[in-house]
Parts: structure tokens; sequence; C-alpha cells
């Protein structure tokens, strides 16, 4: 009752004074938010911009926002004195190894957990929780004396199968497969699947939005990881993007216009999933925000 | 019949299993295993090159009496509350000035999120540059309003300031859209309500928001802490934990002593105080989180 008279008294009012009142606000929300963002964006213009600069412009002062011409050739230096390709090539191969493997495992085990009972199954998802207090730094060096003990320093190997198993994963996946309606598997198994096809064919499907959100996080995480590739790799022609970036800080030290450019490649394909998938990743985030 | 389906119930709890087993083997040996592994090297003098003795809680000791290493703890956590607060509040602010359907709302989110899928090597290698005290674009705005150049990293009184502004300008994005869900959730009678009462806007802030936005902020505040406790990636490229140890962290001083002068017992004892401040920040945010769920 009370919500029926109140509600048209307060549109009036708000029509009421629309032109003089609102319009102002308005305006002065999108200037502040403008100018916000192009704090936000800024660092990103003069990456690009650095990065068609020629040597002599990058050093000068006042400093110059559009270069003239445009040093395009920076790009083609980069790819000649380093190898850049390789560099790139690398980073793609750990990361989809990365992020297809966390996909299965992670959607196999919380599959597992949300809908399969056995014994210790409780016991072993608080444990599940448990890791995810543990911080990466803890594992390095001991990780770095295991890898070195099996011979498998200086390989990928210590990239990407680590990163298949994270408790996060499966914990996100385990939330989403809570949610499915029972009916789908006692119908599957009324046809005689068993529990491997029921998920495979079935349950897995059904969760292609979770799968896709793991999937951006994890794609980020390991497209950007520095400290893992630092730790493990020698040779440069086996260094990742971004370990790649770090070695052109040292070797360009006065070079700033191929640094940049570096940069600029580098951040393109996690540009392109976050465009692609931004509603993956804002879901992601509010999931694990609401975690525990 | 019943026990036909016992039977039923028993193979599929095999099958339950065999799903959990690769992962489980994966956390073991790659997670659970390292901890305990960790702890063990941390009473030892490992050098890589020497081998090792039990050397007992030394390596405790000796850190406590390591002025480089109580430095870098004192600089972590100040790196912690220059950061944390400040990006709190601002990510908060704009979450509030977000929240709400308006057209080209989604074009100022987008751009918020770049610099959080952004590396951290990648925009740290760029402020660097922002920062250069000659020809840094900051540098050069203040000489052009008649200021004088600071030596943003240079300087090692403001030199964990300038890295942290760099660090609450990157995860800014994170912050506001967690709180965007927080501030999705309170039901917008409430505000109604509140609107015809009489209230102002600040005060509709104060009294609804604010409140209700209370587990959120909590999240935010105990995982931007722990976040903020295990910065590597933008000191090592930005400074190095440089000028005079200004930088230099519990991460960085790890990764040198472990990686550089191959002290790894000495190091996993650094790893294991950091994963003790951790776990204990990890546990608080767990049991208030169950409290929450329970509200």
């Amino acid at each position: 009752m009370l919500e029926l008279r109140n509600k048209p008294v307060v549109e009036q009012k708000k029509s009421f004074d629309y032109r003089k009142k609102i319009d102002f606000k308005k305006i002065f929300f999108h200037i502040f938010l403008f100018i916000i963002c192009t704090f936000m964006i800024v660092p990103f213009l003069w990456m690009l911009s650095s990065s068609l600069k020629s040597q002599f412009d990058i050093a000068k002062m006042p400093p110059v926002w559009i270069p003239k011409p445009p040093q395009w050739s920076n790009y083609i230096e980069l790819f000649k004195g380093q190898p850049m390709l390789k560099f790139i090539l690398n980073s793609i191969k750990i990361t989809v190894s990365v992020v297809i493997g966390q996909l299965f495992f992670s959607s196999l085990a919380g599959y597992a957990f949300a809908r399969i009972k056995f014994k210790g199954r409780n016991v072993l998802f608080f444990i599940y929780i448990g890791t995810l207090m543990i911080p990466a730094q803890i594992t390095l060096i001991p990780m770095y004396i295991l890898i070195s003990r099996i011979g498998l320093l200086d390989t990928h190997f210590p990239l990407i199968v680590p990163g298949f198993f994270y408790a996060f994963g499966v914990f996100l996946m385990r939330q989403f497969y809570l949610s499915l309606p029972v009916e789908l598997e006692e119908a599957a198994e009324i046809d005689g699947c068993n529990p491997f096809q029921t998920y495979w064919r079935i349950m897995m499907p059904q969760v292609k939005p979770a799968l896709a959100t793991l999937g951006v996080f994890t794609f980020m995480n390991t497209w950007n990881d520095l400290i893992g590739a630092l730790i493990y790799l020698t040779s440069v022609e086996k260094f990742t993007m971004t370990l790649g970036l770090a070695l052109f800080r040292g070797v360009y030290s006065t070079k700033w216009n191929y640094v940049m450019a570096g940069s600029v490649i580098s951040i393109i394909p996690i540009l392109t999933v976050y465009f692609v998938g931004q509603k993956y990743f804002e879901e992601g985030i509010t999931l694990s925000g609401l975690k525990g | 019949m019943e026990g036909r389906l016992q039977t039923i119930e028993k193979r599929k709890a095999k099958w339950g299993y065999l799903f959990i087993l690769p992962n489980l083997l994966g956390i073991l040996i790659f997670t659970a295993g390292p901890v305990i592994f960790s702890l063990i090297i941390s009473f030892t003098d490992w050098n890589l090159m020497r081998g090792f003795n039990f050397i007992g809680l030394e390596n405790y000791f000796n850190l406590f009496e390591d002025e480089v290493f109580i430095k870098s703890l004192i600089n972590t956590f100040y790196f912690a509350l220059l950061t944390v607060p400040a990006g709190i509040i601002l990510s908060l602010l704009f979450a509030a000035l977000l929240n709400r359907k308006m057209k080209g709302i989604g074009i100022y989110r987008t751009v918020m999120f770049i610099p959080v899928v952004t590396s951290m090597v990648s925009v740290s290698l760029v402020w660097s540059m922002l920062y250069d005290t000659d020809f840094g674009l900051i540098n050069s705005i203040l000489n052009k309003i008649g200021l004088q150049s600071v030596g943003w990293l240079t300087n090692t009184k403001i030199s964990m300031l300038s890295v942290a502004i760099m660090c609450i300008w990157k995860g800014l994005g994170y912050n506001m859209t967690i709180y965007l869900a927080g501030l999705q959730g309170i039901p917008n009678q409430l505000y109604e309500a509140a609107s015809i009462d009489g209230a102002t806007p600040f005060k509709k802030f104060m009294n609804i928001t604010l409140p209700l936005l209370r587990p959120t902020t909590y999240f935010v505040l105990i995982m931007s802490t722990i976040g903020a406790l295990q910065a590597f990636d933008q000191i090592y490229i930005m400074t190095g934990g440089g000028p005079a140890d200004s930088t230099n962290t519990i991460v960085m001083y790890l990764y040198n002593n472990a990686f550089r002068y191959l002290k790894m017992g000495y190091a996993s004892a650094m790893a294991y105080i950091l994963f003790i401040i951790i776990f204990f920040l990890s546990a608080i945010q767990y049991k208030y989180s169950k409290t929450w769920s329970e509200e």
C-alpha cells in the first residue's frame, strides 16, 4: 500500500526538475569518470606512443605524444634482435596447455566432490580448502629442488604440469555442479551411462559458463606469470613473453622504445581474451568474493 | 533390492575416488608435499653447491638479526599499509559511482579493468618510464607547472610510495568489481525507504551501504593484504629492491637469497614466516566468511 501511494510522487518530483538538476549532475558524473578513466588508460597510451618513437624522441623534453614519423621498424627490429617469436610461441604453448589441463582435472574432481558420495569426501574437501591458504612462494624452493633432482630444469614441464592442479579451480567447479538438478544424472544412469560417461556427456556440457570463467582466469594467471619462468628457465629460446620482457629491460637498458614495443605485443593476447570474455572475468571475481 | 542399491553406490564411490585421484596426487606433489619439505629445509643450511646439515632453528634466529630481513619485513607491511586502505576507499567510491543503469557505464567498467588483466611486468615497465627522473612523463608535467623533478624510484624516501601508487592503480578495477557485486546484493527497498524518510545520499551511503558492505570490505581487506605481502614482480622490474633496500620486500629478499646466493635453507625460513602470516590472515577470512554465510 505504502509503496503504491509513494511511487508516483517520487517519479513526479524527478520529472519536474529534470532539466535543471539531473542534467547538470549527469554531465558532472561523466566528466569525473572520464578523468578517472584517462588516468587508467594513459600508461597504456604512453606505452603505445613510446613503442613508435625513435631513440631520440624517447628522451625528448617536453615529451612528444605522437611520434613523427611513427617508427614501425621498432617492432621489426625486436623480432630480428631477439627470439621474440619464440617467446610468444612458448607463452602460447604453456598457457594453452595449462588451461586445458586445469579445466579437465578441476572439473573432474569438482564433479566428484559435488555429486558422488564416497567415504572421506568432506575431509578431503576440507583439506582442499586448506591448501587455498598456502601462498605460492612457499613451494618455490622445494619445487625448484624437486625439479632439479628429476632433471627438468630449463624445460617447460615445471611451468605446465603443476599448473593443472589448483584447489580453487576444484572449488569453483564444485559450486557449479552443486547447482545442477539431480534428474539429469538419473536419466543418464537409467540409459546405462557409467559415471565417466555421465560426467563427460551430460554434466560437463552443462557447466560451460563455469569452464569459461575458470579458463579465462587460468589464462590470465599463466600468461602473466613471471616468477615461475624466472626460476626454472635459463636458455633464452625457452623464455616466456613475460620473462623475455624482463630480459629486454636488461639488454635494451637504454632503448625504451624496444622495451615498450615488446610490452605492447605481450598485452595484445590477454586484452583480446579480456574483450571476448569480459563477462566471465567479472563473474569469476564475483564468485571468488563469495567463496567460503 | 537394498543390497543391489548398496553395490551400485559402492561402485559409484570407486569412480568418485578415481575422478579425484589425479588432482589429489597433483596437489600432494606440488603443494602439500612442498609445504612440509619447505619446513624441513628451513631447519638446514641447505646450499645448492654444498649439500646440507641440520642446524635446528638457527636460520630463524639469524633472520631476526639480519637487518636487511627486518627492513624487508617492515617495508612489506609499509607497502600493504600504503596500498590496502587507499585501494579499498577508492574502489568502493568508484563502485558506488558506477552502480547505476546508465548509457555508457559499461565502457567505464571495461576501462577500469584493463590494468587488472595486463601483466604486472608490462605495467611495471611502462610505469618505470613514467617515473623516470630525467625524461619521465610525470616529471615533465611537474616541470611544466613550475615544480622540480622528483626522483620517484631513486629517492629512498618515496620509492616505495611510487611503487604503491602504481599498485593501487592496477588493483582498482579488481576490488571495484567485488564491491559492485556486493552493492547489487543490497535490496533497493532500503534506499527507497530512506528516501521517503528524507535521507540525503551521503546519509544513505553511511547508514545503508557501508554497514551492509561490511562482509565485502573484510574480504577485500584481507585478500588485498595477502596480495600486498606477496609483492614481487613489480619490485623485481621497477627497483630490484633498491635504492638502498628501500623497496626490498620479503619475497624479493627471499628470491635473492634462494636463487642468487643459493641459500635455500635460509630462504625457506623466510618463506615459512611469510606462510605463517598469510595462513593466519586466511584463517581469519575463512572463519568470518563462515559466520557471514550463516547470518
